[in-house]
């Protein structure tokens, strides 16, 4: 990549006055501009501590850190936040003031005028999903994840490219947190932010992120690379055990079911001789085969039935099974979910009413062997 | 300093012609008693606030100040007035410095507690968006500790109100001059007048403090969501 990444950090280090150690040593990262780069590890790795880092909430001790290729500390620290975007896991909206005000801060404090503020405040609150009759409350009003919604309309307010996350969906309930997480990737889509975000969870990292940093304990970045990278081909030992064991399981999230080449797998058409079963049966080497008419599933056909009734046409046999359904949108895990419980261990994909092929274990297997994109 | 007469208990506890007759004096105790109030608590808010922004700014200075402000709670009031009393006279300022240095605890403490209870996610949210530290002071800190400030100088006001009758021994004190008065002479009238005024005074200072607080702070009527 020779273009100029959004945030550079460049042999970044940081002892804080009274520490023998250095929380973070030597650090170097490149965070491509309109990208989301988890930053993860243990507790003590340095992560908050370099995220801190590129507004000056914390100034480094050594090394030089660049946004758009301007070293952050050529201005003042103040106008240099003005113009990054804050969340932080226990949101700190301001409880004295409504929550149009609270988005309004940056806007305010950047002197623009109050139709200019009042148009942001209404066109942030429809981005992130806030109906506007919150918008007069106040804080302790507000559940958990409306007010983490605040927050993130809050750090966007004056529409700064850049966006750092300190764990920011840690503190509400799973449920809550996988929705949060789905809103902030659409989001991305529309705004095209820098983001760096913190986590300690390898689950949100994998989801919501372009690439992970993995850092050690004293800021050592262990391996930099996507979520399939990094799953697929973990770098050293520490890294393996980091992602866990189920890493094989974890990057079926990654994968769609329009990532596979699928193939239609056992199936006739209803309108078809008898005689083209055996073929089938015998190349697939299995005891079901699928009828397909006019481009749609219609269901499955057990060997069994099919000699049972030499003399019935193909189509008025009985379909002794549902067919177990995924879409090409749909996750590798959840389309081996399907498989699972599937009687004829397939899932049929379902293409906007369209039959679109079978997906089978192996075809699973064979597609999370090839790294991602190829 | 003299011997009181003994109230006799003939002596009726108020006597309503006194009011008439005696209208100006009342009028003009009511007024002193108010501005030393004022004043004392004026220049109380401003050493306070000083005090408790040096003890903020600085962790190792809040047990001195508090010991300081502690100890100057606990000299006697009467004997603060006459120890002053050659160095300024018997004068306002006499009054003043007693009183205004009893409202130092209480203050310095209320301050400095409602900043300690500024969360401090807020706080870094300020700073994390650009705010200047005089901004975060002023726009986030402040607000949020005012509950904390209101109640305290509800009791410093009150506490004053009451104090400033002890300062009639030096010639000042607003209605405790009709206090001291009354025992002179075993009136009660004047007595019970002065006393009376007092509290409401008190009452109706505290209430307004009170009130201002609920003005300023809407976002404290508003309940919690679940």
């Amino acid at each position: 990549m020779t273009e100029q990444p959004a945030i550079r950090l460049d042999q970044v280090s940081k002892r804080f006055p009274g520490s023998e150690v250095e929380a973070v040593r030597s650090l170097s990262l490149d965070i491509p501009r309109g990208s989301i780069v988890a930053l993860i590890g243990p507790s003590g790795c340095g992560k908050t501590t370099t995220l801190r880092m590129i507004n000056r909430l914390i100034e480094p001790t050594g090394g030089r850190i660049e946004i758009e290729g301007v070293d952050v500390t050529s201005r003042a620290a103040t106008e240099l936040r003005r113009g990054i975007g804050y969340v932080i896991q226990q949101v700190g909206l301001f409880p004295h003031r409504t929550i149009a005000q609270n988005i309004a801060t940056v806007p305010k404090t950047l002197g623009w005028d109050r139709a200019r503020v009042d148009a942001r405040v209404e066109e942030l609150a429809e981005l992130v999903g806030l109906e506007a009759e919150m918008l007069d409350r106040y804080p302790d009003e507000l559940s958990g994840g409306q007010q983490q919604r605040v927050g993130v309309a809050r750090a966007l307010a004056a529409d700064p490219p850049v966006l750092l996350m300190d764990e920011p969906f840690g503190a509400v309930d799973p449920i809550v947190r996988g929705r949060l997480q789905d809103e902030l990737l659409a989001l991305q889509t529309r705004v095209h932010k820098t983001i760096v975000l913190v986590t300690h969870d390898i689950d949100e990292a994998v989801k919501v992120a372009d690439r992970i940093a993995l850092l050690n304990v004293g800021g050592i970045l262990e391996q930099y690379a996507s979520a399939d990278e990094l799953l697929r081909t973990p770098a050293n030992a520490f890294v393996e055990e980091f992602v866990g064991e189920d890493r094989g399981m974890k990057r079926l999230t990654l994968r769609l079911v329009s990532d596979l080449i699928v193939t239609d797998g056992a199936v006739v058409d209803a309108e078809a001789d008898r005689s083209a079963v055996p073929p089938v049966l015998r190349a697939a080497n299995s005891d079901w085969f699928g009828l397909t008419q006019d481009g749609r599933f219609l269901g499955w056909v057990s060997r069994q039935d099919y000699e049972a009734q030499p003399s019935t046409a193909l189509a008025d046999l009985p379909r002794a099974l549902p067919a177990a359904q995924v879409t090409p949108d749909s996750t590798l895990r959840r389309a081996m979910e399907v498989i699972m419980t599937s009687d004829t261990s397939t899932a049929v994909v379902d293409d906007g009413g369209r039959f679109g092929g079978v997906v089978t274990l192996e075809q699973i297997r064979a597609g999370l062997a090839a790294p991602e994109g190829s | 300093m003299f011997d009181l007469p003994v109230l006799q208990a003939r002596n009726p506890i108020i006597r309503w012609s006194y009011f008439v007759d005696e209208w100006d004096q009342i009028q003009a105790a009511l007024q002193q008693h108010i501005e030393l109030t004022v004043i004392a608590m004026a220049i109380g808010i401003v050493v306070s606030s000083a005090l408790a922004g040096v003890a903020l700014r600085y962790a190792w200075s809040l047990p001195p100040i508090t010991a300081f402000s502690s100890f100057l709670y606990t000299i006697p009031s009467v004997a603060l007035f006459g120890l002053l009393v050659p160095y300024t006279g018997l004068s306002r300022t006499t009054a003043v410095i007693p009183l205004a240095s009893y409202t130092l605890l209480v203050l310095v403490t209320s301050i400095v507690d409602g900043f300690r209870a500024v969360p401090a996610e807020v706080r870094d949210a300020a700073d994390g968006m650009g705010l200047t530290p005089r901004q975060r002071v002023l726009q986030v800190e402040l607000p949020l500790a005012l509950p904390y400030i209101v109640t305290g100088l509800r009791i410093a006001t009150v506490s004053t109100v009451g104090l400033v009758t002890v300062a009639a021994i030096i010639g000042q004190g607003g209605l405790g001059r009709l206090i001291l008065d009354g025992l002179r002479r075993a009136f009660w009238t004047p007595m019970t007048i002065g006393a009376s005024l007092s509290i409401v005074l008190a009452l109706l200072l505290d209430a307004a403090t009170y009130g201002a607080g609920r003005v300023a702070m809407p976002w404290a009527r508003r309940g919690r969501a679940s």
